[in-house]
């Protein structure tokens, strides 16, 4: 059952994924990019991450994609999704990722990963995950607090109306 | 049928990312790259979630939290600059953008 | 202990005129400005006191040389193999060095106190004695170099301290002009001379004078290239003793302080070339070699030529100049003659006398206030006794009246013309010996004798002693050079040791040319009173000079010197400088502007055109080079 759930997801994040890649129109990349997400999350699941799920899908497909699609309206893109891919990125492309992936997947089925038998105990929920962070990165959480305060103070920075 | 393994997950985390990199190369729109770039961002979530769950040990998640967040700053501030850019030069293309300074 | 005595000696000769040279240059604050003229004349005696304490040791042990002294200065190669490159520094004391030190110390030292006084409250006072220092150690080194290379740096050493006692007086533009016309023609005689070295060294294997006298007595080693050798070394004599075509910075020189003139331009500089000629005298002298014939041509030609320009001089020390080169043309053809010993005792003898002239030249321009124009003088004959007759002394010598030195010397060279079979040679050195008569003469009658042309000359004053004392020195010399065994000294020499020396008596001495040659003796005085006669009837108590009317275009050529300066000035250097300049344009267009510079820009600009397409701007390049870049580098990590 797992098994099968673990196909339909994945087959729906990469097909979402080219989706993002090959529509035209920006609106729906971002929605190919929502559906690829979501179904990401169901992937977590899947892996036990459970709230990592849930942050997939609160952060990226609520906040981080109502952001682009604000963008994508103020900006006001309708002209430019007409413009076609050009054949030579698309074959440069093509090419230089196709060595990629060929060069990944060689290195993966060539390595010996941990075996699937062991059975986790471990639940990816709030409490352990909790844990760990407030404990043993709890620095580095607190240095993330600071980059996003950074980060907000950019972003207001940039969004003024007239840049100095 | 074989039972899915880490391989298989790592298999969709690279195509995954292969997809993003491909856009990223292909694509002209500046939104569309950077979904793009959220899309490899999240093939990496994928593979270390999965290794972290067949290795038995939580800190793989915890990366995965911090990249979140990571991403998030990232593109509030990236879209500010798009949002700024677009201001200046009314267009979102990469080939209307090719010089530095404007 | 005695023999490093005598060997160190010559070093300490050497050496102490640099001393003096460094000391007044270096010593200028501590007083040495002031005391230049001492130490100076201190150095110079020093070391005549040195060279006449060698001639007497050498002259009474009877050695042919002393033993040289000699140390490697540069050695290409490892010391002691065989095909090492070594070059000595070392002397070469024997007869004719020591003599021609003597001349060289001992006129200089006369010169030295002279310009004492002539110079005395000149600004450059100390510069003056420093170069004059440098110089006599400079032409030392020359005498004494017991090799070619050794030769040829003094040899330099001497043109450069004679371009800087030329132009002292840098400020007049004549003296700037004169010292690099000086400097440049002698580098062009240095440049044949150079190249002579280099292939009598290609060919012997060796430089120093010893061993190539050792190497030339095998025929077949340098004989196919004795004649070009020959005439490539004597092309360092054209230029140092001024022979035709490289006579012409002679007279220009002249623009120097008239002591310099008298030392450097009288008595050893232009001595040199004809010393060097003697000194390698068994390589020009070579079995087979037409070199000697050739110089002999070259010497007798320069003779007459001189002569006949200083006829139609006005400026007394251009006549002494000119008079100067064509005495210098008599010693080259007597070298050419195969006479070096006759050359060397002309040299000799004229060192004295020509130097004694010049010295009165001077001190006839002193009394003057620097007037040089012979017209301008006149009647100075009761005015300036001291000067008029030691002048005069000087005259009767170069002209070669008998019983003065120069009779001595010039019959010796015309007696060895004669002997030779030069027959050519010896008519024109007849002429030239008439000729010397005549404008000698002409140049006494003008300046001492008649009356007094301009109010200068009717209120002249006589040099003082610091300068009279070293013309009375002079004349003694001058006088009694013809009986001081100076031949039989050289002659001794150059038969290798063997002849027999100082066997005649003095009253033999005083009429050996007409014992020996007669033919010879007899028409040098023919010549004597023939140019004498001339001089008198056209010269006594004229007020102008009558030539010009007389003789029209040849007295205009003579006295435009034939038209050699501005030949040289019109067609030479403007077609040796348009040529090189073209050159030179031509490498600075192409190799330098075209090939380095633009070659360089060019370069950088192509490959900046290059590479700038790759920083097109364009976000997908950037991304595909970057994707590139990155599969390369996994690729090498992990698929290999």
């Amino acid at each position: 059952m797992q098994d099968y759930l673990f196909y339909i997801f994945s087959a729906l994040t990469l097909l979402c994924g080219a989706l993002i890649i090959l529509s035209r129109n920006p609106i729906n990349s971002a929605m190919f990019l929502v559906l690829s997400i979501a179904s990401m999350a169901g992937l977590f699941v899947l892996l036990h991450a459970f709230f990592l799920a849930a942050v997939q899908v609160l952060v990226y497909a609520g906040a981080v994609m109502v952001l682009f699609l604000f963008v994508i309206m103020l900006l006001d893109l309708k002209v430019e999704q007409r413009r076609r891919i050009n054949a030579f990125g698309a074959v440069t492309g093509l090419l230089a990722v196709g060595v990629i992936v060929w060069v990944m997947v060689t290195t993966m089925l060539g390595t010996s990963l941990p075996a699937v038998t062991e059975v986790l105990r471990h639940e990816g929920g709030t409490e352990p995950l909790g844990t760990l962070l407030f404990h043993q990165y709890v620095l580095p959480f607190e240095i993330l607090s600071v980059l996003l305060l950074v980060a907000m103070v950019g972003a207001i920075l940039l969004s003024k109306k007239d840049l100095k | 049928m074989s039972p899915v393994g880490p391989h298989h997950y790592l298999i969709v985390s690279g195509l995954l990312f292969s997809l993003g990199l491909l856009g990223v190369i292909m694509r002209r729109n500046l939104l569309v790259i950077y979904m793009c770039l959220e899309l490899m961002l999240n093939a990496a979530n994928l593979a270390l979630v999965a290794l972290s769950h067949f290795n038995g040990k939580l800190d793989g998640q915890i990366m995965v939290f911090f990249i979140i967040t990571v991403a998030a700053a990232e593109v509030a501030v990236g879209l500010a600059l798009i949002v700024a850019l677009y201001r200046k030069r009314q267009t979102a293309h990469v080939e209307d953008l090719t010089s530095l300074k404007f | 202990m005695e023999d490093h005595f005598i060997e160190n000696l010559g070093w300490v000769a050497l050496l102490l005129p640099l001393l003096s040279a460094v000391a007044i240059t270096l010593g200028g604050p501590f007083g040495a400005r002031r005391a230049a003229a001492k130490i100076s004349i201190g150095a110079v005696a020093l070391s005549f006191v040195a060279s006449l304490i060698l001639f007497l040791y050498l002259h009474l042990t009877g050695q042919p040389a002393l033993a040289e002294t000699s140390f490697p200065w540069l050695i290409i190669g490892k010391y002691g193999e065989l095909n090492n490159l070594q070059f000595n520094l070392g002397l070469q004391l024997d007869t004719l060095s020591l003599v021609m030190m003597l001349v060289v110390t001992g006129v200089g030292l006369l010169i030295h106190i002279y310009s004492q006084g002539y110079l005395a409250g000149d600004p450059g006072y100390s510069r003056y004695f420093a170069c004059l220092s440098l110089f006599t150690f400079s032409m030392l080194g020359i005498v004494l170099a017991d090799n070619f290379l050794m030769m040829f740096i003094f040899w330099e050493l001497v043109g450069i301290s004679s371009y800087l006692l030329i132009g002292f007086w840098y400020h007049k533009p004549a003296a700037a002009d004169a010292c690099k016309k000086a400097f440049i023609t002698n580098r062009i005689g240095d440049f044949g001379f150079l190249l002579g070295i280099l292939l009598v060294w290609s060919v012997l294997g060796s430089v120093g004078f010893a061993s190539l006298k050792l190497e030339a007595a095998h025929p077949n080693h340098f004989g196919p290239v004795a004649t070009i050798a020959g005439l490539l070394i004597f092309c360092g004599a054209m230029g140092k003793s001024a022979q035709f075509p490289l006579h012409v910075w002679l007279p220009d020189a002249m623009e120097g302080p008239t002591p310099v003139s008298a030392l450097i331009h009288a008595a050893t500089m232009v001595a040199a070339g004809v010393y060097m000629l003697c000194r390698v005298y068994f390589l020009l002298s070579f079995p087979g070699s037409q070199a000697l014939e050739i110089i002999g041509w070259i010497g007798g030609f320069t003779a007459l030529l001189a002569a006949l320009i200083a006829v139609q001089q006005n400026d007394i020390k251009r006549i002494l100049a000119y008079s100067t080169l064509s005495q210098l043309g008599y010693m080259v053809m007597a070298v050419g003659s195969h006479g070096p010993t006759a050359a060397m005792y002309h040299l000799t003898t004229h060192a004295f006398f020509k130097a004694l002239l010049f010295l009165g030249a001077g001190a006839v321009i002193h009394a003057m206030h620097h007037e040089q124009d012979i017209w301008q003088m006149g009647g100075l004959r009761k005015k300036l006794p001291v000067t008029f007759w030691t002048f005069l002394t000087g005259t009767l010598a170069l002209c070669g009246v008998p019983f003065f030195s120069g009779f001595y010397s010039k019959d010796s060279i015309l007696a060895q013309a004669l002997k030779n079979g030069s027959y050519g040679l010896f008519i024109i050195g007849v002429l030239v010996a008439a000729l010397t008569t005549f404008y000698m003469a002409r140049l006494a009658l003008v300046v001492f004798w008649g009356s007094a042309r301009s109010s200068a000359a009717e209120h002249p004053h006589e040099a003082p002693g610091v300068m009279l004392w070293p013309l009375r020195i002079l004349a003694v010399p001058s006088v009694i050079g013809g009986l001081l065994f100076i031949e039989a000294t050289f002659e001794h020499f150059f038969a290798g040791g063997h002849g027999e020396a100082g066997t005649i008596t003095w009253a033999e001495q005083l009429l050996e040319p007409l014992n020996a040659s007669p033919a010879a003796a007899l028409s040098g005085i023919f010549a004597i009173m023939v140019g004498g006669a001339f001089a008198g009837a056209l010269y006594w108590k004229a007020a102008s000079d009558p030539l010009p009317l007389r003789l029209g275009w040849f007295a205009r050529a003579m006295r435009n010197r034939f038209y050699f300066d501005e030949l040289y000035e019109r067609v030479l250097i403007p077609a040796t400088h348009e040529l090189w300049s073209r050159i030179a344009q031509a490498i600075d267009r192409w190799i330098i502007g075209g090939l380095a510079v633009r070659g360089a820009s060019g370069a950088t600009e192509f490959a900046g055109r290059a590479l700038r397409l790759v920083q097109s701007g364009s976000l997908q390049t950037y991304a595909f080079l970057l994707v590139a870049g990155v599969a390369a580098v996994i690729y090498c990590l992990l698929a290999r």
